[in-house]
């Protein structure tokens, strides 16, 4: 692997950094106390193409490969982590399965809409009862003529609230187990289909976290996405993407945490010098530094293994997830620590950079289902 | 129309550490993050404008080392046709005027209409560099440039002043304009068009193609930081305590 | 992780023998503090000796990639060869490849490279460990002669060099810029050898003390300049951290492999302990770390490969190799239980060996200074 990055992904890192410190940074302490979706700022960055990264541009997209979709997502979420995790749901869980699994017609006519700011995507999979394991999912879909009705419910759905397209999963046959099932695209205005309570959360309050309610929703035939009873698998292969995603999020959050940890060091004085000059802090800042860079790695060659065309990354990417978003937290957690009882006031970022980093260890597989991930494939 | 946009790479030294190398007429760059000049950015943005009204062409041109590439990448990415570098390691005591003496023999083979430069650049502050291009090419110019209007082959030119005063001119092309910043929001570059520029080609010129020999005005002796003034006051007491004597202070002073 | 077909191809030899024929002799090694003098010669035939030194001075003319694989492979099975190879490379040869003149190459870098010579670096002093600029052992020029006078400390392989870097000063009220460094070579009158030190681990290394007792050595072993030594030992450790990185991270994957294998072959409850969730989480994050690990380690000497600043980065390879091994070492034990801790198993050896990563070349408390400093800015 070389780890320089190229031409191209310097001059995406350079500008999409200038971008999110000019027009997403300043409003992340205002979109965290209101909860409002940043639609202005997801506007912009339509226009500079970060909403379909990955998408080849004959559907719309920038034509970027996966360690680029990476470098992207760090640097937004490094401003603002809700608009790092809108942009990366976007990308890796609305656009990417649609992309991977879908026909021709199906690309051509729901990824320009994803990519240019029209319509947000989301990922309806998390049931009230149905986390990590998946296949305790209840949600079904029954064919009837030219149609699938599909009921039941959906938990957790980040950009639910605001979003236009669906990628939903359910059973089409309960029997085969997680071979039955299907995987589909729905989109908002369908009839039946409502969205339920809206999640208060702790961190990356932005994020229009919605329940999805299916009732008796007709979905056209068309819109079953690959074949019947391949849900599971486009649901494991875009997890693994998506994992490395998350862990791209974790080195922003990690890496805002330090930013504000460096900052704050060298203004601060205690004792007649700034803390900066004693061993303790800058022990705690070299701590931080190092898990940074080594995530940052891990993340960067899991996209790596993605865009060599790896048929097995699932290892490599939940070591990045898992990784990545256990430092975040550690990290960010030392910065509350470096700034005293100013870090656990809301008047410093890290109040809420520590709560934004939490849900890393848990969404999109806990870090518990990672290790799993990771321990099998190691003893196959 | 056909414009030309001067743009340097400059250290970004507003929120850094500066400190001065051994040779005590550098700083250490090796920890400073680099970028287009500010007022550059916005001379590219006055141009792209006026090609998106007119049509043309746009060249984009540095005088810097290697690293000046990405920054002529950004320009070609955010809308600049062709991009030029002038090879600054081969050149010794780049003062104002020899800056632009040799940005003048590369210009004198294009075809223009108009150039934009920043009005000044943020790391050594010569506000020189667009007057002293424009008598050498002998074409009118203006400075601190707030506005660029063309129609009927004249440009319609503000200029900012003192006290908020604000100067209309109306110049005949071609013409110098040292854009002032803050004068229309610089656009950023889509990743598509980071994508297209990032491969494409940016020609070097050097000593070989330049035939000039010119002696600096100036020499740079020394660059230091002055010792730091004792005119810090901590004021204590009371929120209101510490607001009524800074109020006090504020008045004192005459800056209210 | 995803390398060159050159170093994979590379990866493959040493790892051959480094199962072949180091493996099976690690358990003996440890027992003995015997290092055999043939896996000398096999390092040498192979080519290990100088990996990163050009071919004209008798190198193999790879990268520093190629040589932190070497040094990790060999670590893997065997802590005490690894740490002879890291060494002999990074601290015997290096100061005479960065600072060495044309004569003193041809003299000294040749048989050292080709592995005919060991060689050693004497900078720890009784009293100056990371401190360096505490060297008591001064050299005064005397007659067209350097004579040295002095004790140097914690010296690995001090004992077999043939060829040792002494770091001298010859002005104590200049501090670092008093500093010199110095090529003495075995048997030079006025050169013995104090204690060899008892250790936990690493027992197939021998550690040495170096006494310098009116030692006369010619002008010409004189490395770079007077005063130049801080320097020299500077860039040395630097480049020398990414080789305690590699063996720190080969020890780690050796205990990973152990415990891998262990927990598959184990069964308790009549199922394989790998498919107990509390042997894969420690699993899981063994692996995980040793990733990290990896690509801070190999990311280090790329940089520095390729020409580019890489301080902070050496040391973030050393500090976080070494503490996630130290951790890793310790999860082995006990993913054994009971069988850990006896030397049936290598897992007991690895701990004791990987503790010394943590320590030498600048403690992980030293490391963060150094890495805090290059981002702070001092």
């Amino acid at each position: 692997m070389n780890f320089d990055l190229t031409n191209d992904q310097k001059m995406l890192q350079e500008e999409v950094r200038k971008f999110a410190q000019t027009e997403l940074a300043p409003l992340a302490p205002e979109i965290d106390k209101s909860g409002e979706f940043p639609w202005s700022n997801i506007k912009k960055m339509a226009h500079m193409g970060l909403l379909g990264v990955i998408v080849p541009e004959q559907y719309g997209g920038s034509g970027f490969d996966f360690v680029s979709l990476a470098i992207a997502v760090e640097e937004i979420s490094r401003a603002c982590a809700s608009t790092g995790v809108i942009v990366a749901v976007n990308n890796s869980l609305a656009a990417y399965p649609i992309l991977q699994f879908g026909s021709e017609d199906q690309k051509m006519r729901y990824l320009p809409p994803l990519c240019n700011g029209e319509k947000i995507g989301a990922f309806g999979l998390t049931e009230p009862d149905a986390g990590s394991d998946v296949a305790a999912m209840e949600s079904t879909a029954r064919l009837e003529g030219d149609c699938y009705v599909l009921n039941g419910t959906k938990r957790f759905i980040t950009n639910a609230g605001e979003a236009g397209t669906f990628v939903v999963f359910a059973y089409t046959n309960k029997e085969l187990k997680h071979k039955g099932i299907s995987a589909f695209i729905v989109e908002r205005d369908t009839p039946g289909f409502s969205l339920g309570k809206h999640e208060d959360l702790m961190g990356i309050r932005a994020t229009a976290n919605c329940e999805l309610i299916f009732e008796d929703v007709k979905i056209p035939k068309e819109n079953l996405l690959s074949k019947e009873g391949e849900g599971f698998k486009i649901c494991m292969n875009t997890l693994d993407v998506s994992r490395i995603d998350i862990g791209a999020q974790a080195v922003g959050i990690a890496q805002a945490a330090l930013d504000e940890a460096i900052k704050y060091s060298k203004e601060r004085k205690a004792f007649g010098q700034p803390i900066c000059n004693f061993e303790m802090i800058q022990s705690m800042i070299a701590e931080m530094a190092s898990k940074i860079q080594a995530a940052r790695l891990l993340v960067h060659y899991a996209g790596y293994c993605k865009d060599k065309g790896m048929q097995r990354f699932s290892k490599e990417s939940a070591m990045s997830k898992y990784y990545a978003s256990d430092i975040a937290v550690d990290v960010a957690r030392k910065a509350v620590q470096i700034h005293g009882g100013y870090g656990y006031s809301r008047d410093y970022a890290v109040e809420r950079l520590y709560r934004d980093a939490k849900i890393l260890e848990l969404y999109e597989g806990t870090s518990e289902v990672q290790k799993i991930v990771i321990a099998r494939e190691l003893t196959r | 129309m056909d414009l030309i946009v001067c743009i340097k790479r400059v250290p970004q030294t507003a929120e850094a550490e500066v400190k001065i190398d051994s040779s005590g007429k550098d700083i250490v760059r090796d920890r400073l993050t680099f970028d287009m000049n500010e007022a550059d950015s916005y001379a590219l943005e006055a141009a792209i404008l006026l090609k998106e009204k007119f049509g043309g062409t746009i060249t984009a041109l540095s005088l810097g080392t290697a690293d000046a590439e990405d920054t002529l990448r950004i320009a070609l990415a955010k809308g600049a046709d062709s991009a030029i570098r002038i090879r600054a390691e081969e050149f010794v005591e780049l003062d104002g005027f020899k800056t632009a003496a040799l940005l003048k023999e590369v210009i004198k083979d294009i075809k223009f209409d108009a150039i934009f430069t920043g009005c000044m650049a943020t790391d050594d502050s010569y506000y020189q560099v667009g007057p002293v291009l424009a008598e050498l090419l002998r074409v009118g110019h203006a400075t601190l440039v707030s506005k660029v209007e063309v129609a009927d082959g004249k440009a319609q030119v503000n200029r900012e002043l003192e006290g908020g005063l604000i100067e209309h001119l109306e110049m005949s092309l071609p013409a110098v304009f040292a854009v002032q910043t803050g004068i229309n929001e610089p656009r950023y570059a889509s990743l598509i068009a980071i994508r297209r520029a990032a491969g494409k080609e940016i020609r070097v010129v050097g000593k070989e193609d330049i035939s000039l020999e010119l002696k600096s005005n100036s020499t740079l002796e020394e660059l230091f930081l002055p010792p730091v003034g004792k005119r810090a006051e901590i004021l204590s007491g009371s929120t209101d305590e510490i607001s009524a004597k800074a109020a006090t202070i504020i008045k004192e002073k005459g800056l209210i | 992780m995803i390398l060159t077909k050159e170093h994979r191809k590379f990866r493959q030899k040493v790892k051959d023998f480094a199962d072949q024929e180091v493996a099976p002799r690690a358990r003996e090694m440890d027992r003995s503090g015997k290092f055999p003098e043939d896996l000398v010669k096999r390092i040498a035939e192979l080519q290990l000796a100088g990996i990163y030194v050009p071919k004209e001075y008798g190198g193999s003319g790879l990268d520093m990639l190629h040589y932190a694989i070497a040094v990790e492979e060999i670590g893997r099975v065997c802590g005490s060869t690894g740490i002879f190879l890291a060494a002999h490379s990074s601290l015997g040869v290096f100061p005479i490849y960065l600072a060495g003149n044309e004569i003193q190459k041809k003299k000294w870098l040749v048989p050292l490279a080709k592995g005919e010579k060991i060689g050693a670096f004497g900078l720890t002093e009784p009293e100056a460990g990371s401190d360096a600029a505490g060297t008591k052992t001064t050299a005064r020029s005397d007659g067209g002669m350097y004579v040295l006078n002095g004790t140097k400390r914690f010296i690995t392989s001090g004992r077999v060099a043939d060829v040792v870097i002494v770091t001298a000063t010859q002005d104590p009220t200049k501090g670092y810029g008093g500093i010199s460094a110095f090529v003495v070579e075995k048997g030079t009158p006025g050169f013995t050898y104090g204690k060899d030190e008892e250790k936990l681990g690493l027992h197939g290394s021998i550690t040495s003390e170096l006494i310098f007792e009116d030692c006369a050595i010619p002008m010409d072993s004189l490395l770079g300049t007077e005063g130049d030594g801080f320097r020299i030992f500077m860039e040395t450790l630097d480049g020398g951290r990414i080789s305690i990185g590699a063996l720190a991270l080969g020890i780690g994957q050796g205990a990973l492999d152990a415990s891998v294998r262990f927990s598959k072959e184990n069964t308790v409850s009549g199922k394989p302990l790998s498919k107990s969730q509390s042997i894969q989480s420690m699993i899981a994050e063994m692996a995980t770390e040793i990733e990290a690990a990896r690509l801070l380690v190999y990311h280090a000497a790329e940089l520095k490969d390729a020409g580019l600043p890489y301080v902070k980065e050496s040391a973030m390879a050393k500090y976080y190799a070494s503490t996630i091994g130290m951790k890793a070492a310790n999860m082995a034990i006990d993913i054994h239980g009971l069988c850990g801790i006896t030397d049936a198993y290598p897992v007991e050896r690895f701990i004791r060996d990987e503790k010394l990563m943590e320590i030498g070349e600048g403690t992980s408390e030293i490391q963060k200074i150094v890495i805090a400093r290059q981002i702070l800015g001092k």
